[in-house]
């Protein structure tokens, strides 16, 4: 479980995130949503310890990370895996190396185990077979499915996703999403992850905190976003044509 | 202001790069690999500057000592000294920081774009540690090999144009090599160059670690980490020069 409380963030004067407070649990898929510029990735970073927030604190599991120190964090950071939203995989390794890294820098696992790892992980996500490959040789849905293999390979507590489907073709995109709540659920872990596409809210939305201009302004779960009342949230919602549609049949 | 920021800036991620290695055995392969791609990959530009300046070099001496009290195997000897004390290793590194420090400067500033290098801080590893250290190892491990590559080849350069051209004879140029020889030379030019291969990985690591931006700022990173080398390694050659020779 994450908890944020009352996050504050600006830059050169201009407030990006103002007062966020919201709860991350385990076992179910947390989105945060909003238009592009409206906070997300900051307050993602902000958990993530990339960025440091002016005000407001961040718990991972009771665990008061604000103030930590880098090695606190250091440490934190190994019971996490983060999907990139452009899958940040390192392109001179092959696929094989890049899933194995973590395991690689952090455990002392025979080199049989490990790839017996790789392979299991790979298997997982559904890119078997590509080890020997580069990021570069394959498909940007397979990147992101490499993404996500090696960001579970330490068995992690904390998944996060910046937006996975960005690029995506509406296919690959659901594929994505039932295998992150496929994996969420299996391992019970806290996802929380970044999103502008409301197929995924609709798909796979336990808990959804929307965020715009840098405030909470609705959270709720996927089967109240149609009877929300605050119309900046509906304004997001109903902004495609063919929501509006679907909503009318 | 600003200079003193990145000075600032730049200590503090030297500061981080010697920090123990999560796992040594990690390192040793990123190490490896660094020998090969700093130090190897960088044999054949060097061998071919070395050779033609060590040519030129004796042609232009031979030129201008024609007097009748200057003995030929001078030529030899200037060659000798200026290709140990300048030559091989203060303007092959100007070549180095073009080579090896824009390259650097463009895979990690690239690395930083594309968040690799989020990545592996996400994951628990110390990134300046990990991408820059293996680089300092490849670079002061073959750039001082380099230079004495570079002052042989020069010297071979001189020899085969004495060859060719009778611009001196051969017992002559050979003669000049013997003569006034001083070893402190080539500690000289170990030290520098040892300087030199810290200031040019450091300087072009810290230009791409902090790349802002796409593909554009990238290309700058690289130009950057080009000219402040440079930049640098000719203000210590005059720093190590006063210290070790005057």
């Amino acid at each position: 479980m994450i908890k944020i409380e009352n996050i504050h963030k600006q830059f050169s004067g201009e407030k990006v995130l103002n007062g966020i407070t919201a709860e991350f649990s385990s076992g179910r898929i947390n989105l945060v949503i909003g238009q592009s510029g409206s906070g997300k990735t900051v307050l993602l970073k902000s958990v993530l310890g990339l960025i440091k927030p002016d005000k407001g604190k961040i718990f991972f599991e009771e665990r008061e990370f604000t103030t930590a120190t880098q090695n606190h964090w250091r440490a934190l950071r190994r019971e996490m895996g983060v999907v990139f939203q452009g899958g940040a995989l390192f392109t001179s390794k092959t696929v094989e190396d890049n899933v194995k890294f973590p395991l690689d820098m952090f455990t002392k696992d025979s080199v049989k185990e490990k790839k017996r790892r790789v392979d299991e992980c790979l298997d997982r996500v559904g890119v078997k077979g590509t080890n020997k490959v580069l990021p570069g040789e394959i498909s940007g849905g397979m990147q992101k499915r490499v993404a996500i293999a090696r960001a579970i390979i330490m068995n992690p507590k904390f998944l996060f996703c910046d937006e996975p489907n960005s690029g995506l073709d509406p296919i690959t995109s659901i594929r994505i999403d039932r295998l992150l709540k496929r994996l969420t659920i299996d391992y019970n872990i806290t996802t929380v992850i970044n999103t502008h596409d409301m197929n995924s809210v609709v798909e796979i939305g336990d808990y959804i905190l929307f965020i715009h201009k840098g405030e909470k302004w609705w959270e709720g779960n996927k089967s109240e976003i149609f009877s929300a009342g605050n119309e900046e949230f509906n304004n997001f919602v109903f902004a495609a044509e063919a929501t509006k549609k679907l909503i009318k049949t | 202001m600003k200079l003193f920021y990145h000075i600032g800036k730049y200590f503090y991620l030297v500061g981080k790069l010697f920090t123990w290695p999560e796992k040594f055995s990690m390192y040793r392969k990123q190490g490896l690999r660094e020998l090969l791609l700093i130090g190897l990959d960088s044999l054949g530009i060097v061998a071919i500057v070395s050779v033609f300046m060590g040519a030129v070099l004796t042609l232009q001496v031979g030129i201008n000592f024609v007097h009748p009290l200057i003995p030929n195997y001078l030529i030899a000897l200037t060659v000798r000294d200026t290709m140990m004390l300048e030559f091989s290793s203060t303007i092959i590194c100007l070549i180095l920081a073009g080579k090896v420090g824009s390259n650097i400067a463009s895979e990690i500033g690239t690395m930083r774009i594309t968040e690799q290098i989020d990545a592996m801080e996400i994951m628990g590893v110390n990134s300046v540690s990990y991408l820059i250290l293996p680089k300092l190892f490849g670079a002061i491990v073959f750039f001082p090999l380099l230079t004495l590559v570079s002052i042989i080849l020069g010297i071979a350069g001189g020899l085969a144009v004495s060859l060719l051209t009778q611009v001196v004879t051969v017992h002559d140029y050979l003669d000049g090599l013997h003569m006034f020889f001083h070893s402190f030379y080539i500690l000289y030019t170990l030290v520098k160059m040892l300087v030199y291969a810290f200031l040019i990985v450091s300087v072009s690591a810290y230009q791409g670690y902090y790349t802002k931006g796409g593909a554009l700022e990238v290309g700058k990173s690289s130009t950057m980490a080009v000219v402040y080398s440079i930049i640098l390694v000719l203000i210590f050659n005059l720093i190590i020069t006063q210290l070790m020779l005057t």
